[in-house]
């Protein structure tokens, strides 16, 4: 590499923290505070480097920016290529935020050499998987991301770790191998119409599919990618894997993972299968609108916090999933900003739920009463993160449902009218929990409850800070999502012609706005 | 002068900021005193604002500022923006004046509370919110107050949290308002999926656009924003959440459970009246829900024996007058009769306050009695408010209902008809109120409610009474018929409300005939409650549990929703979650190790080897197609 060319950000973030990670692994296991010191270090330089990414971002265009490309097994046509642009940024982004916080705030007794190092390597991987233009590397981080949250799930979790984890494990393993004969197919049909062999996702955009060969290709990215997410119906590993982790690990599977599946929809399936996209679209659409309600609803029954995020979560990722298939610039935006306020918002109540587990040992709300007497720090910092869930407007979790919810209304509206009961169920779950915990008079084992240390506040601070930010002035996150998103839309839109289809109206850009207001109007006027 | 408008809302959200990192340290009654301050600053500016807006004429009254671009997205543009104009400001002078009334007042009240600082920091939150909702520009930014004021509710509600009667009201009302909120999100929807907008005023806001709207699209449009209205403004069928609501410290209940928060619906209506115009069907459905909730409101309210729920009840009532007003068209009485109800109300509420206060939180008003010589001064301001809500001339209710009543009389006889009866109602059970409580013999002292006498309250819960008591009597003035000059809130609203407002055509001796007969009513219903409540508290035949218990309507509602959710719930966690969904996955894992059993030398359990058989599938794939891609 030569002088002139620019620093080769996004290699550096992708490396960084696994170099990291294995310069723990060799750390003497005695030396504690050098541990953690090097594993956070790393993963405030890995967000400081991330922030300069930012920072760089240009918002005037909606391409792949800071583009690395170098060949890697040249006779597959696999390269080491990364880039990233509107939607990727933030997720780095989320990663770069989630993980010191999930390192500081889930500190472990035993062993924390290898769990730092294990730490470290997801870190990789997840930025990795976020960064790769290239399908085999994403495939390749993708996979990675499991071992190390296989360890330490089974390492460092609760009761029945063993279990949650083997479970996790083998249900993305599942996943995973449709995913993996869904790039072979896509590489192969794409070199037999060009006679080259390449994984690059820019390139392989161009590849034509047949109607059902297409279908077939989706479904076979998207059953990993539900798998990862979870989406209803394939969320089943998610409230034992959640329950059972260490808080770094739920903070890390519910705040990151989670969005490596509704990442690799945005941006392989709507890509790689934009007819596809299209026909299979009222299919998950209304299982994202199933998951909000069907999450919620299970949510409410749960006495167990950790399972209550775990399937409030899924409620969300139902909100993430309806935006992504309504394609309209509204709701894919609201989709990707969505993914970062989820993973904010669920960070935050993970960790909460850790330091309330660390003072009680129990996260069973029948255990819990009347916190807010001798905690008052800590019930206020609930109630803001509470309140971001439930979408309260001023607060980060609103702006994302109601991009979601308007542009799903407007190219999908009775999906929309349903999913809006959403925004009711919350309250009902959400609230009950606060009530039980928090509320009522405080008995006798919760009497001695400690308030948040000082370090715990700094901890949850930028969770707060985000929280607010991002619901006040969501403007310059907006402007960098909507150009990659808006040229997202158009190519979703170019491979479905304009056709007798309600659905052609998803897509479309200011100058057709009016038109589409004008169709909307004539179906309101023709009730 | 206008560009301080910011300021208005600006003012108590520092006061916020400041309250919630340092109110601990300053304490009783420094935090207190902080937040009066900042209500009554924002107070001041409203009055500067106002005078800004006098300055100018007519139709020039309409001053848009932009804060900052809030939610941009594609071709959707929501920015945080105020629209000051006749009708905002109005809400504006009456929130904060109202506001600033309370928060001295509350010094006084919550003195004694462990919590106190945290008392103002939510009522600091709250009338940032209201003045966000009410000064807004556009739906959408007008909701971040609107679900504000929710917010602010529920926790002021659930103030005293180790009562489990508080929190579950304030959760109830939370989720009743979240009920009507998704009919907020569903008209900014449908509005800015058909017309692109949803910005108030201006070239191409939806006020532009209502002229050619469709009556589809209109009527649409306003039943949805009316089912927020009836969240936030307590209305059938989402009106039980407000009489529990009482579980709030008493300054809440005056403040943001009569005088300010629940009459966001009916003010949302007025805003949105040039749609509303539009749809004749909706218009109808407003008046009918409204004048239905204020008889079915007082009757429950002429059995309670609550002092605060009786009041609340009536403020339901209330509200329902508003909305019949409205659906009839007539936006100017019902601002006009919430102004008024804003003072009588919050008047009867910070005197039953200061009864609560001087017999030791006792609530109940057959407890009560003969009051009136120990508490003479919360006497005179109950007495005044008494009057005043039970329409009797010349008290401001007197006006302000007889411009409700005829107006509907124009409009429609048979909702007319329903709402004089309310009328009488009304007088009956606020004076049955006052009998229980200030008259009659003290049967507080023979059940030994509190040791020694009541006392009167300090002189920072008296003066707002005073000042109150005041606007209460004299409030018609701001809208007297008798000349076209005296009609000052008709004059002022004109320039926002002109196209839309239905003048009614009664004639000279019809408005009197009508005023003469609510005169007849407010004494018909006073003479009656009178007779038979001085001196007797006891009447059961007058208090069937149909109505005390507000027509089983919670009960119903426990039967017919929340317990079989409950079980839904229950069932979709453990039948379907647990056996269906997680069992099909463990069958499907089961059947593998089933065939694995018999393949057991190559299934050693072990994950490497999981993922060894893995990658030599995955390399077995990619062989086959290297094959297949070369043919």
């Amino acid at each position: 590499m030569n002088a002139s060319q620019p620093f080769p950000f996004l290699t550096v973030l992708v490396l960084l923290p696994a170099v990291a990670g294995l310069l723990v692994a060799v750390l003497p296991r005695s030396r504690r505070l050098l541990i953690e010191g090097v594993g956070v270090a790393a993963t405030v330089a890995e967000l400081g480097l991330a922030v300069a990414v930012a920072v760089r971002f240009s918002t005037s265009q909606g391409g792949y920016q800071m583009v690395s490309r170098h060949p890697w097994i040249s006779g597959l046509g696999v390269s080491w290529a990364l880039g990233v642009d509107g939607i990727s940024l933030f997720l780095l982004l989320l990663v770069a935020v989630v993980f010191p916080l999930a390192l500081l705030g889930g500190r472990v007794r035993r062993d924390p050499a290898q769990f730092v190092a294990w730490m470290l390597l997801l870190e990789s991987a997840c930025v990795g998987s976020f960064l790769s233009l290239d399908l085999l590397l994403f495939f390749l981080f993708f996979e990675a991301t499991l071992v190390p949250t296989y360890f330490i799930i089974g390492g460092w979790g609760h009761a029945r770790r063993g279990y949650a984890a083997v479970k996790f494990f083998l249900y993305t393993l599942f996943g995973s191998a449709f995913l993996l004969v869904g790039i072979l197919a896509v590489a192969f049909i794409h070199k037999s119409q060009t006679g080259k062999l390449t994984f690059d996702v820019v390139q392989l955009a161009s590849t034509h599919l047949s109607g059902t060969a297409g279908v077939l290709l989706f479904c076979a990215f998207t059953i990993a990618f539900a798998v990862k997410a979870p989406i209803f119906p394939f969320h089943t590993w998610s409230p034992l894997a959640y329950a059972e982790a260490p808080v770094a690990g739920s903070v890390v599977l519910s705040a990151v993972m989670a969005k490596l599946g509704t990442y690799g929809i945005i941006r392989f399936d709507l890509t790689l299968f934009p007819h596809a996209t299209v026909v299979m679209g009222p299919v998950l659409l209304t299982l994202g609108v199933v998951g909000i309600i069907y999450g919620a609803i299970v949510a409410a029954a749960q006495r167990d916090l950790k399972r209550l995020v775990a399937f409030s979560s899924l409620s969300h990722i139902g909100f993430i999933v309806l935006g992504l298939f309504a394609l309209s610039t509204e709701a894919l935006t609201g989709s990707v900003i969505q993914m970062v306020n989820h993973g904010i918002l669920t960070a935050g109540l993970f960790l909460l739920i850790g330091m309330i587990y660390e003072r009680r040992g129990t996260w069973q709300v029948s255990e819990l009463r009347g916190l807010q007497r001798p905690a008052p720090v800590l019930a206020a910092v609930f109630t803001v993160v509470l309140l971001g869930t439930v979408g309260l407007p001023g607060l980060n979790g609103f702006v994302g449902e109601f991009l979601i919810l308007v542009g799903t209304f407007v190219t999908h509206r009775w999906w929309a009218v349903v999913a809006v009961s959403g925004v009711v169920l919350s309250v009902v779950y959400m609230l009950w929990a606060y009530q039980r915990a928090f509320h009522g008079k405080t008995d006798e084992s919760n009497a001695r409850f400690a308030d948040l240390t000082w370090r715990e506040r700094w901890l949850m601070a930028p969770i707060v800070a985000l929280i607010i930010f991002i619901g006040v002035y969501p403007a310059p996150i907006l402007n960098r999502i909507t150009p990659t998103v808006d040229r997202l839309a158009h190519h979703v839109a170019l491979a479905n012609p304009p056709a007798p289809h309600h659905l052609t109206a998803a897509t479309h850009s200011g100058e057709n706005a009016a038109a589409r207001a004008a169709a909307n109007g004539r179906a309101v006027n023709g009730r | 002068m206008l560009h301080l408008a910011f300021l208005m809302p600006l003012l108590p959200l520092a006061g916020f900021a400041v309250l919630v990192t340092f109110g601990r340290r300053l304490g009783n009654p420094l935090a207190g005193w902080l937040g009066t301050a900042t209500v009554t600053g924002s107070f001041v500016i409203a009055v500067i604002v106002f005078i800004g807006l006098l300055h100018r004429t007519g139709d020039a009254r309409s001053f848009t500022q932009v804060l900052f671009t809030w939610i941009p997205a594609g071709s959707f543009h929501a920015r945080a923006a105020l629209l000051i104009d006749p009708l905002s400001m109005t809400m504006a002078l009456f929130v904060t004046g109202v506001s600033a009334l309370i928060h001295l007042y509350s010094i006084g009240y919550m003195s004694h509370d462990k919590d106190y600082p945290r008392f103002f920091v939510y009522l600091n939150l709250f009338v940032a919110s209201m003045l966000v909702l009410v000064l807004a520009n556009n739906l959408l930014f007008s909701f971040v107050g609107w679900e504000g004021v929710g917010l602010c509710s529920y926790l002021l509600i659930a103030f005293w949290f180790d009562r489990d009667t508080a929190t579950t009201a304030g959760k109830k009302a939370f989720i009743f308002n979240r009920i009507g909120d998704t009919g907020f999100l569903l008209a900014v929807f449908l509005l800015f999926g058909s017309i692109h907008t949803f910005t108030f005023s201006g070239p191409h806001g939806i006020f532009a656009h209502a002229g050619s709207m469709s009556t589809g699209l209109a009527t649409a449009v306003s039943l949805l924003i009316f089912l927020a209205a009836t969240g936030k403004s307590a209305q059938v069928p989402l009106f039980t959440w407000l009489p529990d609501a009482m579980e709030g410290p008493t300054p809440v209940s005056a403040l943001i459970h009569a005088a300010t928060m629940v009459t966001a619906g009916v003010y949302l209506m007025v805003r949105m009246s040039p749609v509303l115009h539009r749809s004749p069907d909706a218009l109808l459905v407003v008046a009918s829900v409204g004048v239905a909730t204020a008889f079915i409101a007082a009757t429950i309210g002429a059995t309670q024996n609550d002092i605060k729920k009786v009041l609340a009840y009536s403020t339901v009532s209330q509200l329902g007058y508003m909305f019949l007003a409205v659906g009839t068209q007539a936006y100017v009485a019902a601002i006009f009769l919430m102004i008024s109800h804003a003072f009588y109300k919050g008047l009867l509420f910070l005197s039953a306050g200061s009864v609560i206060h001087g017999l030791d939180d006792e609530q109940d008003i057959k407890k009560m009695g003969g009051l009136r010589k120990y508490m003479p001064l919360t006497y005179g301001a109950f007495f005044v408010a008494w009057l005043a809500i039970s329409g009797v001339p010349p008290f401001s209710g007197f006006w302000a209902k007889g411009d409700v009543l005829m107006n509907a009389f124009a409009d429609n006889r048979a909702l007319w008809a329903v709402g004089l009866i309310t009328a009488v109602l009304t007088a009956y059970y606020m004076s049955r109120e006052i009998a229980l409580v200030f008259y009659g013999d003290e049967r507080w002292r023979r059940l030994r409610v509190i040791k020694g006498e009541p006392h009167e309250s300090p002189w920072v819960m008296v003066v707002p009474l005073v000042i109150l008591a005041f606007c209460a009597a004299f409030g018609g003035l701001l809208n007297l018929p008798f000349h076209p000059n005296w009609v000052v809130l008709d004059h002022w609203l004109q320039p926002v409300l002109g196209s839309v407002v239905r003048v009614p055509h009664v004639g000279i001796g019809g408005e009197w005939a009508l005023a003469l007969g609510d005169a007849v009513a407010a004494f018909l219903g006073l003479g009656v409650a009178l007779g038979w409540w001085v001196g007797r508290s006891e009447r059961p035949a007058l208090e069937p549990a149909f109505l005390r218990r507000a027509w089983f309507y919670d009960a119903a509602i426990d039967r017919l929703i929340s317990r079989p959710s409950t079980a839904a719930s229950l069932v979709a966690a453990t039948d379907v979650e647990e056996r269906t969904i997680d069992g099909g996955v463990t069958a499907v894992a089961t059947l593998v190790r089933a065939t694995g059993d018999r393949l057991r030398r190559i299934q050693t359990g072990f994950v490497r080897n999981y993922a060894l058989a893995i990658a030599v599938g995955a390399v077995g794939i990619l062989a086959w197609m290297l094959t297949r891609a070369s043919l």
